[in-house]
């Protein structure tokens, strides 16, 4: 990644302003806007390097199908077939013909240009406002050939905030647990793949119960909950080395870690004697605090993302419940009072709203609320559901879900499932393998 | 939070009231289950003669039963005429909650467990906790005689 960071030069073309077209994320949006992706055209000789390179025979169509399905996915565009487009990708680059694209019912168009210049990558995008008939914005830059996708989604995070004002969150991963076998001895591993549930790699090997990875804020390091010898313990990895360490010293289980939004604390809970509190850990002097202390229930914390609150649920009041405390662990402040159960808080990237789990009459529902406990919605209800985690712009959420078993225990799966903040375009997030337990990381190229 | 915990209990009683009387129609679940707390064998393995290994809770509960208590004191009967055992205590919930919160509540159970066995008499030297939260079900079926055999204590030698 670092690599990629050094070798990534953006070289921003000034953008006039005009009042080109928008596109409205806030509500719901059941008429995406209508956008031709142009392949990007590559020079012969580009095209041949590049196949040598990466064993894709034409790369410039690789990555517009890779914008393509992002707008897609992203659930708020509608790419138009290809085969109706009219102009040759090279022209269009250069100057469209809006009329033609006009024709197709296209709103706006990505034109692009790959070329290998000294053993690099360089790409060009446009992206046009068709109606006006204007550019509406115009980038280049150059990476090492093996970041291929990342550059198809740095261009689909690129138009997305164009088109629409907000940052995107296409070029970043998603950490889970894989899981196969049957459901009485599950394996699980962790795993590490794209947003789009390319690259997909395996980070350990199955031999012991692995749970809830997530991503600190740089997106390198990963903490965990691992039973390695039996011993449940929370772990923290560093994705590029490979290296993994114990957090802390506590004489029994600790589990539900998250990172602190500047990285340098976990929070985490610590059962002991029957009682699970939540403390947390400075990974620089290795201080651990206790937060709460009540002979309840108290676990999966989660920080505010100007660290000044901790959310929470305890079952002090009887049942499972969402609490809202400042981050010495003073003012603990019940939170949810909806019917059902309420548990897995997590704060939004923007700070506005906290995504949960609820159970309610034998349903699982993933909803959000504000930080108040006010505002409660609920965007989706399954048989078995939960554990949410915020795109880093806080638009989407992803989460999983597992399926009702027969009477004799089969039919089970647990797959991510995504869904717009709306409740709108709720979709399966592709894995090779089931999968639970995900945490999106934050932009990768930032 | 008195108060809730009444409620709650006389809503147990309702429930194992329904489930008796349902029972007079139906005969698959007969003896299997008593309010949601599973009273079966099927799934139970003895430490030793007469000895059952495991107990098991009502929904979100950590409160032994009658019976659980039973099955403890035989098992600190067991492990005082064989003071060299150690155990670990394995604490299970069903797949009916969220995997962080169930984690603590596995926890909860073994030790519910673990204090009535010191109480007759067994050192917690001899004794570890470990909870597995939903993640090791011993029945894999989704419907509530399944998740009653998952909400469990297990006592398992350890040497």
């Amino acid at each position: 990644m670092k690599n990629f960071l050094v070798t990534l030069i953006i070289i921003l073309i000034p953008i006039k302003s005009f009042g080109l077209i928008e596109v409205d994320i806030t509500r719901g949006n059941l008429n995406p806007l209508p956008v031709a992706v142009s392949p990007l055209s590559i020079d012969e000789e580009s095209r041949k390097n590049f196949e040598s390179i990466l064993k894709k025979k034409n790369i410039g169509s690789e990555i517009s199908l890779i914008v393509e399905n992002n707008l897609k996915v992203s659930g708020l565009f509608n790419p138009l077939n290809k085969d109706a487009f009219l102009q040759e990708p090279d022209i269009a680059n250069l100057k469209p013909r809006f009329e033609d694209w006009n024709l197709i019912k296209a709103q706006a168009l990505i034109t692009g240009k790959v070329s290998y210049v000294e053993e690099k990558l360089r790409v060009e995008f446009r992206l046009w406002d068709v109606l006006a008939g204007k550019e509406m914005m115009a980038l280049a830059f150059t990476t090492v050939p093996n970041n291929w996708r990342r550059v198809g989604h740095i261009i689909t995070d690129k138009v997305y905030e164009r088109l629409t004002g907000e940052r995107g969150y296409f070029d970043t991963r998603i950490i889970y647990v894989a899981e196969e076998g049957p459901k009485t001895q599950r394996v699980k591993k962790l795993a590490i793949m794209d947003q789009d549930g390319a690259n997909n790699k395996f980070l350990t090997l199955g031999n012991e119960l692995v749970l809830t990875p997530r991503f600190n804020p740089t997106s390198q390091m990963v903490t965990y909950l691992s039973y390695f010898r039996n011993l449940p313990r929370v772990y923290l990895l560093d994705i590029e080395t490979g290296t993994q360490e114990v957090v802390g010293d506590f004489p029994g289980m600790t589990f539900a870690p998250r990172f602190s939004p500047d990285g340098k604390k976990i929070i985490m809970s610590f059962a002991k004697d029957g009682n699970s509190e939540i403390y947390t850990m400075d990974l620089e002097n290795r201080i651990v605090e206790k937060i709460t202390n009540h002979p309840s229930i108290d676990t999966s914390p989660s920080y505010s993302p100007d660290g000044k609150f901790i959310s929470f649920n305890s079952d002090r009041s009887g049942y499972q419940q969402i609490y809202v405390m400042k981050s010495d662990g003073s003012n603990v402040k019940r939170i949810s009072f909806g019917k059902g159960i309420y548990g897995t808080p997590v704060w939004s990237p923007r700070g506005d709203l906290i995504a949960f789990t609820k159970l309610h009459k034998g349903k699982f529902y993933i909803g959000v609320m504000r930080t108040d406990g006010s505002g409660e919605r609920l965007l989706t209800e399954n048989f078995y559901q939960e554990a949410p985690s915020w795109s880093p712009n806080g638009r989407v959420l992803i989460f999983y879900r597992e399926t009702k078993t027969d009477s004799k225990g089969k039919g089970f799966s647990a797959k991510l499932w995504s869904i717009d903040l709306t409740g709108y375009n709720e979709r399966q997030v592709p894995t090779p393998t089931d999968g639970s337990d995900p945490s999106w990381s934050s932009l990768l190229s930032n | 939070m008195k108060l809730s915990k009444i409620l709650k209990n006389g809503f147990l009683i309702v429930v194992a009231c329904l489930a008796l009387s349902a029972c007079a129609t139906s005969k698959k679940t007969t003896g299997q289950m008593q309010g949601d707390v599973y009273t079966g064998t099927d799934t139970v393995e003895y430490l030793a003669s007469g000895v059952p290994d495991r107990v098991f809770f009502a929904t979100n509960e950590s409160v032994l039963t009658t019976a659980s208590r039973e099955t403890l004191r035989k098992q600190a009967a067991w492990l005082r005429k064989n003071s060299k055992i150690t155990i670990v205590l394995e604490g299970h919930a069903d797949e009916r909650g969220t995997r962080e919160y169930n984690l603590a509540l596995g926890e909860r159970r073994a030790n519910a467990a673990k204090d009535y066995l010191m109480t007759y008499g067994i050192s917690s030297d001899r004794i570890s906790v470990l909870s597995y939260g939903k993640e090791r079900p011993v029945d894999s079926g989704s419907n509530p005689l399944a998740w009653s055999k998952n909400r469990r204590s297990v006592t398992v030698k350890a040497n």
